[in-house]
C-alpha cells in the first residue's frame, strides 16, 4: 500500500498501460472478432444463422450432452471436495501444509499428458484391465463412454473444487462452531446451519471453476470419450479446424459464452468480497 | 457452602502439547453464585471454563454438574451455556436468527421463541433491533446479543468468557453493572473469566485467583484483597508492598530491622515470612513519628491520589498512596496500622516462587 501512495498519480496511471494493452489486445480484440465471426456469414453479411445453428439436432445434442456431463462432474466434484475439505480443516493444517499441496500438485503436470496417462489405464488393453485380468476378474469396458469422460473431468477439476472450498472452510472462526455446539447443535446440524451457509462463496466458486471448463472441454472428450461421443467444445473446435467454418464456430461460442457468463452472475451474486477466490 | 454445588470440578489435569495447563484442579461453585476465574493469561482460568463447557476434555478428573458426572458429554449436550470472548454471533444470521439458534435447535413453537426474543432482547436492552444484520452493531451491543442468545436456553449455568475484553473502559464498566443486573433478575449461576482484576472485584461473589494452573486462592473480593494469602495474589490484586521480613512472635513482626506491632498470629517464632501493604495503608508522618524513616524519591500526581516511591534506609522502595503531597526528596516517616498489615507464608514450593518474581 505504502509504495504505491508515494508514486505521484501520473506514473501510477503509466504503470497500468502495459495491462491496458494486453487486455486490448488478447482480450478485447479476439472477444470483438468472435463477436464479427459469430454474427456474419462467409460473405460479411450480418446474420444470425450461424448462432441460431445451435438449434440443429447434431449440435443442441452436443450441447445437452455437455452440459450433462459437466453438471454431473460437477456434482461429482463438490460431493468429493466438501467432506475432504472439512476432513483438512478438522487437521487444522493451514492452506500451506504439505497435505493441500498434494492435492494440488497434479494441477501443475501438463493437462495434456493427465489425460493421456488416463487413457492408458482405463483403455480395454489398458493398465488397470491388465491388472483385472491377470486377477481373473474380466474386464470393463469404461474407455470411450460417457462415464470416462466424467472420471476425466472430475479428476482434471477437483483441485479447483478443492482449493476454494478449503479456503472458506478455513475462514470460519472456530469460535462459532464451538457457540454452535454450545446452543445444543450437533454435528450435523452445526453442518447445515453454519458450515454450509458459510461456505457459500467457497462452494459457488468451485462450482464455476469446475463447471465451465468441463463445459467447454473438447480434449478430454477426444481423449477419453474417443472422439465418438461430441460435446459441444468438439463441435466448435471442429467447425474452427476441420470445417474451416470459423462463422459458425464463432456463433456457437456466442451460445456457449452465455452459459458462462450466468454462472459467472451467479458466483459474482453470492461471493460479493470475493471470499471463495482461490488463487 | 451447605448447599449441593451445581459445579464440582474434581482432581482436573489438562495438558496441551505437554505443557500441564491444569495440575489437579478443585473447584466447587455453588448454584446461583457469581464467581470469577482471575488471573493472567496462560494461568489456566479458560481452560477451566472450557472444560465446564465440554469443549476441552480433561485429561484426568471428573467434571460433575447437580450431582451427575459430565465429563464424557459433549457440549450440546449440557444444560449450560456460554459468552464467547469474540462474540461468536453467525455472520450470517440476521439478530432474529442468532438468538433463535438455539431454541430452533431444541424445536420450540414459532410463538415461544419470539416470545423468548422479545424478552432477551428487553433484558440486554436491544429491544429494536430484531432484523439488523450482526455487522451493523457495535461491539459492546453485539456482547449483548451474544448474551440474549445464550439466555433464551435458560441455562442453569453461564459461562462467561472475558466477555468484555474488547470493550473501552466506560462501556466495559456500564456492562459490569449491567451483567449484574442481568444474574439478579435472571436467578442462575454465573462463571466468569478475566484477567481484570477490577472487574473480578466489582462483580463476583466469589473470586477464584488461578496462576500456572494451580489455585491461588478463592474467596470473596474482599477477602482476597484484604487478605492475600501469598505474594501472587497480593501483586495481581491492586498494587502491594511485598517485603521479606521476620515473624518475631505473634503479633510483632521485623520489618526492614524495625520491629512492627500486626494482628496475625500462629507463624511461630522468628519464621521467616512475606508481609503484604496496601500502598493506600502506608502512612506519612514526620520523619520523628515514624517507626521507619525514608525518603521520598519519586512522585505522580494520578487523580484521586498522588503515588510516591519512598526509599528506607536497608533500600526498599515503598509504594505509597496517599493525598497528601510531600516534596521531592523529603525525608518521612512511615507507619501502618496493624490490622493493614498482612502476613504470609514464604512461598512453599518454586512454583509459586517463579509466579512472585514475575
Amino acid at each position: 500500500m505504502k509504495t504505491t501512495m508515494t508514486i505521484p498519480s501520473p506514473g501510477r496511471k503509466a504503470l497500468a498501460f502495459p495491462y491496458i494493452l494486453w487486455m486490448i489486445g488478447f482480450t478485447i480484440i479476439p472477444l470483438a472478432l468472435i463477436f464479427v465471426f459469430g454474427l456474419t456469414d462467409r460473405n460479411g453479411a450480418f446474420t444470425l444463422a450461424n448462432v441460431a445453428a445451435i438449434a440443429r439436432p447434431d449440435h443442441a445434442k452436443a450441447l445437452s450432452r455437455a452440459l450433462l456431463l459437466s453438471l454431473v462432474s460437477t456434482v461429482i466434484c463438490l460431493l468429493l471436495a466438501f467432506p475432504l475439505c472439512m476432513i483438512l480443516r478438522g487437521r487444522r493444517l493451514g492452506t500451506g501444509s504439505f497435505v493441500v499441496f498434494i492435492f494440488i500438485l497434479p494441477m501443475w503436470m501438463n493437462f495434456l499428458l493427465r489425460t493421456f496417462a488416463w487413457q492408458t489405464l482405463l483403455e480395454k488393453k489398458g493398465v488397470i484391465n491388465g491388472i483385472l485380468g491377470a486377477m481373473h476378474l474380466g474386464s470393463i469396458r469404461i474407455i470411450n463412454t460417457p462415464e470416462a469422460m466424467i472420471f476425466g473431468m472430475v479428476y482434471n477439476f477437483l483441485p479447483f473444487m478443492v482449493l476454494p472450498i478449503y479456503n472458506t472452510l478455513c475462514k470460519i472462526d472456530d469460535s462459532l462452531i464451538d457457540a454452535a455446539h454450545d446452543l445444543g447443535a450437533d454435528f450435523f446440524q452445526t453442518l447445515l446451519r453454519v458450515f454450509v451457509p458459510l461456505c457459500v462463496p467457497g462452494i459457488v466458486s468451485g462450482i464455476t471453476m469446475v463447471f465451465v471448463p468441463a463445459l467447454t472441454t473438447f480434449v478430454i472428450s477426444d481423449i477419453l470419450g474417443g472422439g465418438k461421443i461430441l460435446l459441444i467444445g468438439n463441435v466448435i473446435e471442429g467447425e474452427f479446424t476441420r470445417s474451416s467454418n470459423w462463422n459458425l464456430g464463432a456463433g456457437l461460442s456466442l451460445v456457449l459464452m452465455v452459459f458462462i457468463l450466468i454462472s459467472m452472475a451467479a458466483l459474482s451474486f453470492f461471493d460479493k468480497n470475493g471470499e471463495g477466490t482461490a488463487f | 457452602m451447605t448447599a449441593a454445588p451445581l459445579i464440582d470440578l474434581r482432581h482436573i489435569s489438562k495438558s496441551f502439547d505437554g505443557d500441564l495447563i491444569l495440575d489437579d484442579l478443585n473447584l466447587s461453585v455453588p448454584e446461583n453464585s457469581f464467581v470469577t476465574l482471575l488471573g493472567p493469561s496462560g494461568c489456566g482460568k479458560t481452560t477451566t471454563l472450557r472444560i465446564i463447557g465440554g469443549f476441552e476434555k480433561p485429561d484426568r478428573g471428573q467434571v460433575i454438574f447437580d450431582g451427575q458426572d459430565i465429563t464424557e458429554l459433549p457440549p450440546n449436550k449440557r444444560q449450560l451455556n456460554t459468552v464467547f470472548q469474540k462474540y461468536a454471533l453467525f455472520p450470517h444470521m440476521s439478530i432474529t436468527e442468532n438468538i433463535a439458534f438455539g431454541l430452533r435447535i431444541k424445536g420450540r413453537s414459532r410463538a415461544y421463541i419470539e416470545d423468548k426474543i422479545r424478552y432477551a432482547l428487553k433484558l440486554v436492552g436491544l429491544t429494536g433491533y430484531e432484523n439488523r444484520s450482526v455487522n451493523s452493531l457495535s461491539g459492546g451491543q453485539q456482547q449483548r446479543i451474544a448474551i440474549a442468545r445464550a439466555i433464551v436456553n435458560e441455562p442453569r449455568l453461564l459461562l462467561l468468557d472475558e466477555p468484555l475484553g474488547a470493550l473501552d473502559l466506560k462501556l466495559r464498566q456500564d456492562m459490569q453493572y449491567e451483567l449484574i443486573r442481568m444474574k439478579k433478575e435472571l436467578g442462575i449461576t454465573f462463571i466468569y473469566v478475566t484477567h481484570d482484576q477490577q472487574e473480578a472485584l466489582t462483580m463476583s461473589d466469589t473470586i477464584v485467583v488461578m496462576n500456572q494452573g494451580y489455585i491461588q486462592q478463592m474467596g470473596t473480593p474482599e477477602q482476597i484483597y484484604n487478605e492475600p494469602e501469598n505474594a501472587f495474589v497480593a501483586d495481581f490484586i491492586g498494587d502491594s508492598n511485598i517485603i521479606g521480613a521476620t515473624m518475631v512472635h505473634d503479633a510483632l513482626v521485623e520489618i526492614s530491622g524495625v520491629q512492627f506491632p500486626c494482628v496475625d498470629k500462629g507463624f511461630g517464632v522468628n519464621r521467616p515470612v512475606d508481609v503484604v501493604i496496601r500502598p493506600e495503608d502506608v502512612e506519612l508522618v514526620a520523619p520523628a513519628d515514624g517507626r521507619l524513616k525514608g525518603r521520598v524519591t519519586h512522585i505522580i500526581f494520578q487523580g484521586v491520589h498522588y503515588e510516591m516511591e519512598v526509599t528506607a534506609p536497608d533500600g526498599f522502595e515503598w509504594l505509597v498512596h496517599s493525598t497528601k503531597c510531600f516534596d521531592l526528596g523529603q525525608e518521612v516517616g512511615i507507619t501502618v496500622d496493624p490490622f493493614n498489615i498482612q502476613i504470609m507464608n514464604k512461598p512453599a514450593s518454586e512454583d509459586e516462587e517463579a509466579i512472585a518474581a514475575e
